[in-house]
């Protein structure tokens, strides 16, 4: 039990991520679509970085480094030439497919090391928690640090509540003299870099491999995570962990025989997605959580 | 004189053209279609020695096209044909998907040869091969039943067609050789190659108390993931005992060349058929074991009283005494297949759609 709880943790860590990152992204304002893409990026950048350098934190510093190169693309469409925000985003996702697909060719079949294991002393020896939480790799502390830094920054500091005006309205942030451009440009790359992350974690943790859109659709389960978290870092948690839970459990279902199919298991945290999608926009009516200026163009930034 | 002397050329260049043209054709084209790029494991990468040792058995007599990362569907008759228009006389097609594309190319270039690997459907110009990985999978078992400490055994497979399944209960016919108490449960991956999912059904199979794991898909995730974890496993298609020293008791090795080298030479000699052997749903070349057609890497991470229980297994099998589905049979809900003293034959084994004893849960359907 204590390991198929590890397994859960482990595997909802890219998907919380990369959900962190896109909520800062589209609390400014941004709706980039992209993530997929760019976790794909983060994902080819850290394992070739390990391979060449041999050190698995590397590959994080790699990982980050390239979700926030291909975000700083999208930024220039959207923000600087402002064209269609979802238009870009799927085609940023698919170009990244197949340029990751390229660039990680000469890496096909080749393994990098794994991050290593940080027991944190005399936490990590309380039984059953400590084995959970307090025995992982730098990236579960970071994802988990990222949770409250994110939530308590939209709540107190200034920096957050800038952030959360440019994205509810850009022309009252504008006039009290906010560079609206330069907030979601920040915000964007800093959502790219989460993405990045994310995507580094599944060669550096998971599965140490690359193999041609390994994500496997990682990046749109974060994108509707934010919307099921309805933007707040602490329901992203939970949501990340039941999509992580659904994955495995897939396969739990299987090695302990119950009679369900795999294919209808598979389909579970799609399906997941598309309810907490319609739960959430039939909810939206009632209460907006959702950034007022989301996806909106800021015309004024003379 | 210049207009003559071109004349002149322009003739003679068409009178020796036919000869120019039949001596670049005295090489022998080969075309391959690789499902993936073969990196260096797995089911590709056993079809790429394969094709080295055809490069070495002919040197320059033939002239080897290959084409990467083809998917199975529609872009592969594209590919397919594509390769038959370039001249290849003969085309090498290595996954059981590309069955329904080298089949449809095949009728439109008659002059063609084409060899499917894994397929079972043929005509006057489309021939099958196979491997008898099955057999392999009876020595993983016997292994497998000497090894485990929690009597679990998680199995890895693609998808729940015959090909997968009878190797599962190779598999048990093994392990309940020498262990009556061990189980096996199987998870679907529901891929040939997917390293994340791989890694997941490891994990869990391990969360659950496997100590040896078995797989029937691609990537060497889940030695990895066996490695780390202090588990045991097999390698699948190649040796992977690279990606887990300590993991790895032995992998069945698929040996393709041979066969390839058999093929081109019939086809130089003027001999090619679409098979030899009698016809049965795994297609005319169907060889094992005794053929070496399959092989086992080097025991290794087990004692040698294990190892010398999967040589006498394995010489078993190549010598023919040892039959593995030999009666009597029962599935694992109770059924009798077949009583003492009788055998599976080849047909039977492709009309798998049950787990034998020894295998828990059911067979998707």
């Amino acid at each position: 039990m204590e390991n198929l709880l590890i397994t859960i943790l482990l595997t909802s860590i890219p998907i919380l991520l990369a959900g962190l990152g896109e909520l800062v992204t589209e609390k400014s304002g941004v709706l980039n679509l992209g993530v997929e893409g760019m976790m794909l990026c983060g994902a080819v950048a850290a394992l070739g970085s390990v391979l060449i350098f041999g050190n698995p934190y590397i590959g994080i510093l790699f990982g980050a480094i390239a979700g926030i190169l291909i975000s700083t693309v999208f930024s220039f469409f959207t923000i600087t030439l402002m064209t269609n925000q979802v238009a870009t985003g799927l085609g940023l996702t698919i170009f990244a497919t197949a340029l990751t697909g390229l660039i990680g060719e000469p890496f096909v079949g080749k393994t990098a090391a794994s991050l290593p294991k940080l027991e944190i002393i005399f936490l990590s020896d309380i039984p059953y928690l400590g084995k959970i939480l307090f025995s992982n790799d730098i990236l579960v502390y970071f994802a988990i640090f990222l949770i409250f830094f994110i939530h308590f920054g939209f709540q107190n500091t200034k920096i957050g509540i800038i952030i959360r005006a440019v994205g509810d309205n850009h022309d009252s942030a504008h006039s009290i003299g906010y560079s609206v451009k330069l907030v979601r440009w920040i915000s964007t790359s800093f959502g790219g870099m989460c993405a990045g992350m994310g995507g580094a974690y599944i060669p550096l943790a998971l599965t140490p491999h690359w193999s041609e859109g390994m994500t496997a659709g990682k990046g749109w389960i974060a994108l509707a995570l934010v919307v099921f978290a309805s933007w707040m870092p602490i329901r992203l948690l939970i949501g990340a962990l039941i999509f992580g839970g659904i994955t495995i459990l897939q396969f739990v279902a299987q090695a302990r025989g119950w009679d369900v199919p795999s294919q209808f298991l598979n389909m579970l945290p799609y399906l997941a997605t598309i309810l907490a999608l319609a739960l959430i926009s039939f909810k939206l009516r009632h209460n907006n959580y959702a950034p007022a200026c989301l996806g909106k163009h800021f015309l004024g930034n003379k | 004189m210049y207009k003559n002397f071109l004349k002149i050329i322009t003739f003679l260049s068409i009178l020796v053209s036919p000869f120019l043209y039949t001596s670049a054709y005295a090489k022998t084209k080969v075309g391959f279609v690789y499902l993936t790029t073969p990196g260096d494991h797995g089911w590709t990468y056993a079809h790429e020695l394969g094709k080295q040792m055809v490069k070495k058995e002919f040197g320059n007599d033939v002239e080897i096209s290959i084409v990467e990362n083809v998917p199975e569907g529609p872009d592969a008759t594209r590919v397919i044909r594509e390769l038959a228009k370039q001249g290849n006389q003969i085309i090498f097609t290595t996954s059981f998907g590309y069955m329904e594309p080298t089949l449809k190319v095949a009728k439109e270039f008659p002059n063609v040869k084409f060899e499917h690997m894994t397929g079972y459907k043929r005509t006057k110009n489309v021939a099958t091969g196979n491997i008898r990985f099955y057999e392999g999978r009876y020595v993983q078992g016997v292994v497998a039943g000497l090894m485990t400490k929690t009597n679990k055994i998680g199995y890895i497979g693609a998808y729940p067609i015959s090909e997968v399944i009878m190797g599962i209960n190779a598999f048990a016919q093994g392990l309940r050789s020498v262990n009556k108490k061990a189980t096996i449960s199987v998870i679907w991956a529901n891929t040939w190659y997917d390293p994340v999912k791989e890694a997941d059904a490891a994990k869990v199979h391990i969360a659950e108390g496997a100590d040896i794991l078995a797989q029937h898909t691609d990537s060497p995730a889940m030695l990895q993931i066996a490695e780390k974890n202090g588990a045991l496993g097999f390698g699948q298609s190649t040796d992977m005992g690279a990606f887990a020293p300590k993991a790895q008791l032995f992998a069945s090795v698929n040996n393709w060349g041979p066969y390839y080298i058999k093929k081109i030479k019939q086809l130089k000699d003027g001999k090619w058929n679409t098979g030899d052997g009698p016809d049965h749903w795994a297609g005319n070349t169907w060889g094992g074991l005794s053929t070496n057609m399959l092989t086992l890497s080097n025991f290794s991470n087990m004692p040698t009283d294990v190892a010398k229980k999967a040589q006498a297994a394995h010489d078993g099998i190549k010598s023919g005494k040892l039959k593995i589905f030999a009666g009597p049979l029962t599935t694992n809900d109770g059924k009798e297949i077949i009583g003492a003293g009788k055998t599976l034959d080849d047909g039977a084994l492709w009309g798998m759609n049950y787990y034998l004893e020894g295998v828990t849960g059911k067979v998707p359907k």
